[in-house]
């Protein structure tokens, strides 16, 4: 291809993608001349070298366009979201143009018509319904004012500021308005090759981009793959070289490892840098998605961006792109609701939708972050029911979390209404899987009604990491280093008195807070190394990890250095182990396996998100898995009960926490009542149906409720009742991890949340202590003083 | 005239096998194979192949066959897949036969089980049978096998 048309469609298709995000920018500020000024200055540009280079069709294109711009830069028309419309119409005409340039060197067949007389049609309409404007002609004190004000500093600005220059052409167009086809051809040489025009301001404008068009160079893309391939592999070199020079002692050798080493470091940083970009390359792309879904759907939304110049791995980048844009449109399409919708739940018609980036622990987190409807964790159960994902009981078991994490499986959707751009139930597997391919994670929260934020964690770059090597039963693994929190290393004697078990299961208390340990033998079921019992008698080492915000101790039998290392990916048959990140080729040429932090936790029953994967493989293992199921992490409600005593339940069975004032409460055939919402809602009184435990008297005329009462509004199989509590004491996520049958009815059982026992109340069997109570009448309900 | 076929043949406990020369990228004698925690019996290990890192399969396990004898070292016929290359892990490397298509028979209706999808048939040569396999087949299902065990 020849070089000309080459450096068009690079520069042209560049420019395209900014004018999608100004365009729309625009659209806020129609007044902005700034941006109307540079949006014209684009199309003026393609349009110009259309001509030269002999595209026709797509000079046509740009020239309507262009047109149409012009008027709107020089204030005769006003914009209004249709021609926004027609306007991104054009660019994404534009686009197919360039496209079809790309690969066959001629602009195609399609002349596009009908988005030419669009455009047309609107610049002549617009023309008549604002007579003010465009009959302007003999230039109004509007006019006048903004020639001046565009003339006057000219000197000085022009300089500065190629907006003016467009400004300034603006005394040229009033007489030549009514043939604007006429019209564009004067500017064409100035705008069109602007380093040529002999303005001296513009000479000086020129000079200065040519400057800095000196310090930076176009690269391929490929050479940078290339190159750091084969950065990857002198860091595989450099690290056997360091391995040999380290059991050498001759100096000549010693020296210059040394230096290779750090000449080494350096250059695969610096090559790791040219291959970083900025996030606004995908997020500039945002405004426009959000504005076409919402125009589509009706809908208004705010999109505000943060950390634009947040940077990553060029092939990240690359990769996360889908995931986020499919995220973007779901919550446009999805999430935030018709503009009367937010105003019936008192929220601004408007809906907001943010999204930030920034670099955290060596990792780049994306947040997501809309206030629309947020996402029904019982549509979701009903939805996955329904389509076979899970069985309803094992539904019944499933905590918020898990439920919300439903939606990652394949084949799933909670759209009602399927529409051309989401829900077709591909979507947020296609995300997960995306994301987990690049060792990332997705964090899904949602509050019903309040909205929804998607967290994505991207490690920076995926090539090339730092990473501690640790061995037990003298098998070889690499940890990221950017997982490590930190290193405890306990003397035999110590291990005996430190590492404690609760319930049998071990834990190392660090500085004051337990941590759970995971023995790696055990986890990964390595064969017991001949000889002596590994672990018990020698000293022990503890990698302390984080895991999505969970840290557990990693216990190993040595820990060995830290190394760069090049991860290189399992091959398809070993996906399924999600113990393992990857694998790399170690200092003595031996392979050597990469530990997935997250999955080794999983794996070990620390994190539940493990669950999705079990449940979409496999059904069978039920059984199995209902032991571990009760051990994950859930959110629970704490209160106290009766005589203090501390209880809670699961957070996903209470639907709202009231209080009313103790004289709302009613008697109704012996059992306590209040009317809620048009509703009688019977009230359950815990310190009635609970059995008794402690041995100091009750109040003598019976329990005295506080005022006002404390009251958890459940819905339990279609009957909502109060249970009346002492106090709401705190909303904690815990595994609740050991267990201690009850002691008496109405419990679960005791289990530990945040350190202390805990009841975990029963509400059905409650519920039938409460009618046994009433039917007995053995229990007479006492009206508070 | 049929047309005439190159493969590359091995031995997996007395049994001749072959495949289709131009899926085999090298065949090697010995690599020193790092064992995977956790993964499928028929996944032996990752081996470090000039800086590439390779995945082994024990072609034995695979074909449901008595493991190998632990004083045999085991040979390597990397073959190129879908995924990348693959070594399976056999016991001793053959010639390279030519055989024409007539020779080729489907397997017997007889043989069943999880053996039947990796074979496609078998060429009769003069002094033994020649067991055709379908090399995706092995590297795929090793991939569905990976998929239940996972714990």
């Amino acid at each position: 291809m020849d070089d000309l048309i080459k450096e068009f469609l690079v520069e042209s298709i560049e420019n395209l993608d900014r004018l999608d995000s100004e365009l729309v920018k625009l659209e806020s500020d129609p007044s902005s001349q700034e941006l109307l000024g540079s949006i014209f200055r684009t199309i003026h540009t393609i349009k110009g070298s259309c001509g030269f280079l002999g595209f026709s069709k797509l000079e046509k294109v740009a020239h309507v366009g262009e047109s149409l711009l012009s008027r709107l830069r020089d204030g005769k028309l006003k914009l209004s979201p249709e021609f926004t419309t027609a306007l991104l119409a054009m660019v994404d005409a534009i686009r197919t143009m360039l496209g079809e340039i790309q690969s066959t060197e001629a602009d195609g067949t399609e002349t596009y018509p009908e988005l030419i007389e669009t455009l047309n049609k609107l610049m002549n309409e617009g023309a008549q319904e604002a007579p003010p404007k465009a009959a302007a002609e003999t230039p109004s004190p509007k006019e006048h004012s903004k020639k001046r004000s565009g003339e006057s500093p000219k000197e000085t600005k022009e300089a500065k500021e190629i907006p003016t220059k467009s400004v300034t052409q603006a005394p040229v167009t009033p007489s030549e308005e009514q043939a604007p086809p006429a019209r564009p051809a004067p500017p064409a040489p100035s705008a069109g090759a602007p380093e040529e025009t002999t303005a001296a301001q513009q000479v000086q404008d020129s000079s200065r981009s040519r400057e800095a068009a000196a310090e930076t160079v176009r690269v391929d893309v490929r050479l940078l793959d290339r190159l750091m391939n084969l950065v990857g592999e002198l860091v595989l070199t450099r690290n056997q070289i360091t391995q040999f020079s380290a059991r050498q002692s001759d100096a000549n050798l010693v020296g210059p490892t040394q230096q290779l080493n750090l000449l080494t470091s350096e250059l695969q940083e610096e090559v790791m840098k040219t291959r970083m970009q900025p996030i606004s390359n995908v997020f500039d792309k945002f405004p426009r998605v959000v504005r076409d879904v919402a125009t589509t759907r009706g809908k208004q939304v705010l999109i505000e961006m943060e950390g634009k110049e947040t940077e990553l791995d060029r092939s990240l980048l690359e990769a996360i792109k889908d995931p986020l844009t499919h995220i973007v449109r779901n919550s446009v399409d999805h999430g935030i609701e018709l503009p009367d919708q937010r105003v019936a739940r008192g929220k601004r018609p408007e809906g907001h939708l943010k999204l930030r980036a920034c670099h955290e622990g060596g990792q780049v987190l994306v947040e997501i972050t809309d206030d629309g409807a947020g996402i029904d964790t019982n549509r979701v159960k009903n939805k996955a029911i329904e389509r076979g994902v899970i069985t309803a009981q094992q539904a019944a078991r499933m905590s918020e979390g898990e439920l919300l994490n439903l939606v990652f499986l394949p084949g799933f959707s909670t759209a009602e209404k399927v529409t051309n751009l989401s829900g077709r139930g591909v979507g947020m597997d296609v995300v997960k899987t995306n994301i987990d391919r690049v060792n990332g994670t997705v964090d899904l929260q949602t509050n019903l009604g309040i909205g929804t934020t998607i967290k994505l964690k991207i490690p920076l770059t995926l090539a090339i990491v730092r990473a501690v090597i640790v061995q037990s039963n003298g098998k070889r693994f690499a940890i990221p280093q950017v997982n490590i929190q930190e290193l405890v290393r306990l003397d035999a004697d110590r291990v005996k008195k430190e590492i404690e078990a609760v319930h049998g299961v071990p834990v190392y208390r660090m500085r004051g807070r337990l941590l759970p340990l995971v023995y790696l033998s055990e986890e990964l079921k390595l064969a017991k190394r001949t000889g002596s019992q590994a672990g018990e008698e020698d000293a022990t080492n503890i990698v302390v990890l984080q895991a999505n915000d969970h840290p557990f101790g990693l216990v190993v039998n040595e820990i060995n250095d830290s190394e760069e290392i090049v991860v290189k990916p399992l091959s398809k048959q070993l996906r399924g182990l999600k113990v393992f990140a990857g694998a790399t080729i170690m200092g003595d040429g031996r392979v050597a396996l990469i530990l997935d932090v997250v999955g080794l936790a999983q794996n070990a029953s620390l994190l539940s998100e493990g669950r999705d994967r079990v449940l979409a493989n496999e059904n069978a293992e039920e059984l199995a898995n209902q032991e571990r199921d009760r051990i994950e992490k859930q959110t629970f409600l704490l209160f106290a009960g009766p005589d203090d005593a501390r209880m809670a339940m699961p957070l996903s069975a209470v639907a709202r926490l009231e209080e009313f004032p103790a004289a709302n409460v009613e008697k109704s055939g012996g059992e306590w009542v209040i009317q809620y919402r048009g509703k009688i809602l019977p009230l359950l009184r815990l310190d009635v149906v609970l059995e008794e435990r402690r041995t100091r008297q009750r109040h003598p005329k019976g329990p005295v409720a506080p005022d006002p009462l404390q009251v958890l509004v459940c819905n339990d199989e279609g009957r909502t009742i109060g249970i009346v509590v002492d106090r709401i004491l705190d909303i904690v996520e815990d595994r609740a991890e050991v267990k201690l049958p009850a002691v008496r009815e109405g419990i679960i059982c005791s289990v530990v949340i945040n350190d202390r026992v805990t009841e975990l109340i029963d509400i059905p069997a409650l519920q039938k202590i409460a009618e046994a109570n009433r039917t007995l009448s053995i229990q007479p309900a006492e009206v508070i003083d | 005239m049929a047309q005439n076929q190159q493969f590359s043949t091995f031995f997996l406990d007395k049994f001749m096998f072959g495949v289709e020369l131009e899926k085999v990228q090298e065949v090697i004698r010995y690599l020193e194979i790092t064992e995977i925690p956790l993964a499928p019996r028929v996944v032996s290990g990752l081996m470090n192949l000039r800086g590439q890192i390779i995945t082994g399969i024990d072609l034995r396990r695979r074909l449901e066959l008595p493991d190998r004898p632990e004083e045999m070292h085991a040979m390597n016929v990397v073959i190129r897949s879908a995924d990348g290359a693959v070594s399976l892990l056999v016991d001793e490397i053959g010639d390279v036969v030519e055989v024409n298509e007539d020779s080729f028979e489907r397997p017997p209706e007889t043989l069943q089980g999880k053996v039947r999808e990796v074979i496609l048939g078998v060429h009769k040569l003069d002094k033994q049978l020649m067991h055709v396999l379908n090399t995706e087949k092995i590297c795929e299902t090793a991939e569905t096998v990976a998929a239940g065990v996972t714990p």
